[in-house]
């Protein structure tokens, strides 16, 4: 395996009043071949890092190699290398799908021809309409198959399917696992933990400008000790349970961690069917009763919480 | 690692230009724009109209007039000289040279003593509305308790009129405005949009699309210029005395040098309205100054050195005289070279401070 991207301890303070420091001191290693994905909230510095990573942004300090390449000497020969698809690009409205890929093929001396850029993603039938026209997510795939035009050796994708419904976002997936599999290299940012999960080969997880966790999806889930929740609430006057039964659900057998929130006990299972019976025996014998009970397959989600106390979703109104 | 591409065979034979791409793709947002194309053939058009038709009636505080030499010239010099309103300019010149100030709009009204009878011949163009005033003024000063005996000669002749005068003056205006204002808005609304930032990521060279934007100016201005030259001759009669090659290339020179001006006031904007601002900054003392509507030659000396350092003056002042007089462009380098100067310059610095996101 040889690696395609590494930085070590990159860091990135935007200049203030007050400063910001959007990224501290972050090691990263992307292998060539992998679709590598960096999860985390709005705010966590994934832009700010995949950006310096594309040679866009100079870090405060810290080291980057992309392709066994700096961007300081090299720029040019990078850029032939790579194909980048930006957070927020409105590309030209006026353009045809076609004149757009046309357009940015003849930056690059070799690539695609733009047809077969436009075939990659689905987009032959509106070849010649105007980029205005395009549905949401049909504008991203055009944004995928300019990135794509120049053949490149790695890709970068920031947050390829914000804002998309759940077809287009499948749309887009397949079309980075179809690159992927002709063993080339993504780098994507996300804050979707289901796009992290079912797309990316290995996910950073990132937050306040650092990785927190890394590893294979799985790997990351099996680090919560269980792979398994049990949610359920509790019907007892105001709807919490008293801390004495938090204590106790963590003895449940195969039980690994415990928490609650809003009314939710929210249990890291290794073996519903062992814990669930044990569980639901207790619950009985203390007279409690069950307002609602669900079990899932534990996701990123659940490892974010785990490490953080915060979701996802709402991490970002909870920075400091 | 593997370098087969998608659809196995296909080694890329077709050649690209991206120069060539990136004005072709201009040019395209351009013409499917239709809002832009009026406001750029549209507008200078309709301004040409409007002050063509109806010259600016302009209140006059300072009336210059010019004694041609000859018998009684000092006489009526100092008369005129101390009548206080309106306030009058006078010189003693040449017939020939007054003739020419005339002709150029540098003076409103010539005055040529006749040899017997103490009279005078008025000479101006009846459809300038200062020359008009110009005439009634001096009238009233000369006719004493005797009466001066005044005969009136009209300057109609084509290329002598104000008309004449002004075409040139709007020509230089609507290539100053078109070149800041089409490549200026363009770049501003590129970078709020991220384009720039995403082309920025890809192979581009930035001297392309830097240029590319000021070519695909030139294209656009084409037909403006066209139009414009066009209009004035059918409606007006306005004709060129010079090369119309000469006046191409001049025109040329002038599109692309307020180009690069435009590029390098919008290099570093990151709003609309900050674009703005800084283009009525620059242009405003050329508005003013540059002769657009009268001779810039009015202005007082001291002020002269900056105004000819303007990039307007030396564009109109080229124009006027290829349309007016014909002269040859080889008379004409220095104001040529100093626009081209202008160009090439703030191409250069635009390229080097250009904010890409």
């Amino acid at each position: 395996m040889t690696v395609a991207i590494r930085c070590r301890q990159l860091v990135k303070v935007y200049p203030g009043p007050p400063p910001v420091e959007a990224v501290r001191g972050l090691d990263l290693e992307v292998q060539t071949g992998e679709c590598f994905g960096m999860l985390g909230p709005n705010g966590a510095g994934k832009t700010t890092t995949i950006e310096i990573l594309e040679g866009l942004l100079k870090p405060t300090s810290g080291s980057v190699e992309v392709l066994s390449r700096s961007w300081d000497r090299d720029e040019a020969e990078l850029r032939q290398r790579i194909g980048i698809s930006l957070q927020e690009t409105k590309l030209s409205e006026k353009l045809t799908v076609r004149e757009t890929l046309v357009l940015f093929r003849s930056f690059y001396r070799q690539g695609l021809e733009p047809e077969e850029a436009i075939a990659l993603v689905s987009l032959t039938e509106k070849s010649r309409t105007r980029v205005g026209k395009l549905s949401g997510g049909q504008k991203q795939r055009l944004a995928l198959a300019c990135a794509l035009v120049g053949d490149p050796e790695l890709l970068f994708l920031d947050e390829p399917t914000t804002g998309l419904d759940p077809q287009a976002r499948r749309q887009v997936w397949d079309i980075i696992r179809r690159f992927r599999d002709r063993g080339r290299t993504v780098m994507l940012t996300t804050h979707y933990m289901d796009e992290a999960e079912r797309l990316c080969d290995r996910v950073a997880i990132v937050d306040h400008g650092k990785i927190i966790a890394e590893g294979t999806p799985r790997e990351l889930i099996q680090s919560l000790g269980g792979e398994h929740i049990i949610e359920f609430s509790l019907i007892d006057g105001n709807g919490r349970a008293p801390q004495a039964e938090l204590q106790w659900f963590a003895q449940v057998p195969t039980v690994h961690a415990v928490r609650e929130e809003d009314g939710q006990i929210c249990l890291s299972v290794g073996e519903p069917h062992i814990a669930l019976p044990a569980l639901l025996n207790r619950l009985r014998d203390s007279g409690l009763e069950l307002g609602s009970l669900t079990t899932r397959h534990a996701s990123l989600e659940d490892v974010f919480v785990s490490l953080t106390g915060r979701h996802l979703r709402d991490a970002e109104t909870n920075r400091p | 690692m593997s370098q087969e591409s998608v659809s196995s065979s296909t080694a890329s034979t077709r050649r690209y230009y991206p120069l060539l791409e990136l004005v072709a793709a201009r040019v395209r947002e351009f013409y499917r724009e239709p809002e832009a194309i009026f406001w750029v053939y549209g507008f200078p058009i309709l301004m040409t109209i409007a002050l063509g038709i109806a010259f600016a009636n302009k209140p006059i505080t300072q009336v210059d007039v010019v004694v041609a030499a000859g018998p009684g010239d000092r006489e009526v010099e100092s008369l005129l000289t101390s009548h206080d309103d309106p306030k009058f300019q006078v010189r003693i010149l040449p017939a020939e040279t007054a003739w020419e100030r005339l002709r150029t709009g540098k003076t409103e009204l010539v005055l040529v003593p006749h040899t017997a009878g103490g009279g005078f011949t008025f000479l101006y163009d009846p459809a300038r509305a200062e020359s008009m005033m110009a005439r009634f003024a001096v009238n009233e000063v000369l006719q004493g308790p005797k009466r001066i005996p005044i005969e009136e000669q009209h300057m109609t002749e084509r290329g002598s009129r104000y008309i004449d005068f002004l075409i040139p003056g709007l020509l230089g205006l609507s290539l100053m405005g078109g070149g800041m204002w089409g490549v200026g808005f363009v770049t501003v609304d590129m970078r709020i949009r991220m384009l720039l930032k995403r082309l920025l990521a890809t192979p581009m060279r930035k001297r392309d699309f830097l240029l590319g934007l000021m070519l695909s100016r030139l294209l656009f201005m084409i037909p403006e210029v066209l139009l414009m030259l066009l209009f004035a001759w059918l409606a007006f009669g306005v004709e060129v005395r010079g090369s119309l090659l000469s006046l191409a290339f001049i025109i040329v020179l002038g599109a692309f040098t307020f180009a690069g001006i435009g590029l390098l006031v919008a290099s570093r904007a990151r709003t609309i309205e900050t674009v703005s601002g800084l283009m009525n900054l620059v242009m405003l003392p050329m508005w003013l100054l540059s002769g657009i509507f009268f001779s810039s030659e009015r202005f007082p000396a001291f002020l002269q050195p900056l105004i000819k350092a303007l990039p307007l003056t030396p564009l109109i002042d080229t124009l006027r005289s290829t349309m007016l007089e014909g002269t040859p462009l080889i008379v004409l380098w220095p104001e040529l070279a100093l626009l081209a100067l202008y160009g090439t310059l703030s191409f250069a610095i635009a390229l080097k401070i250009f904010r890409w996101q």
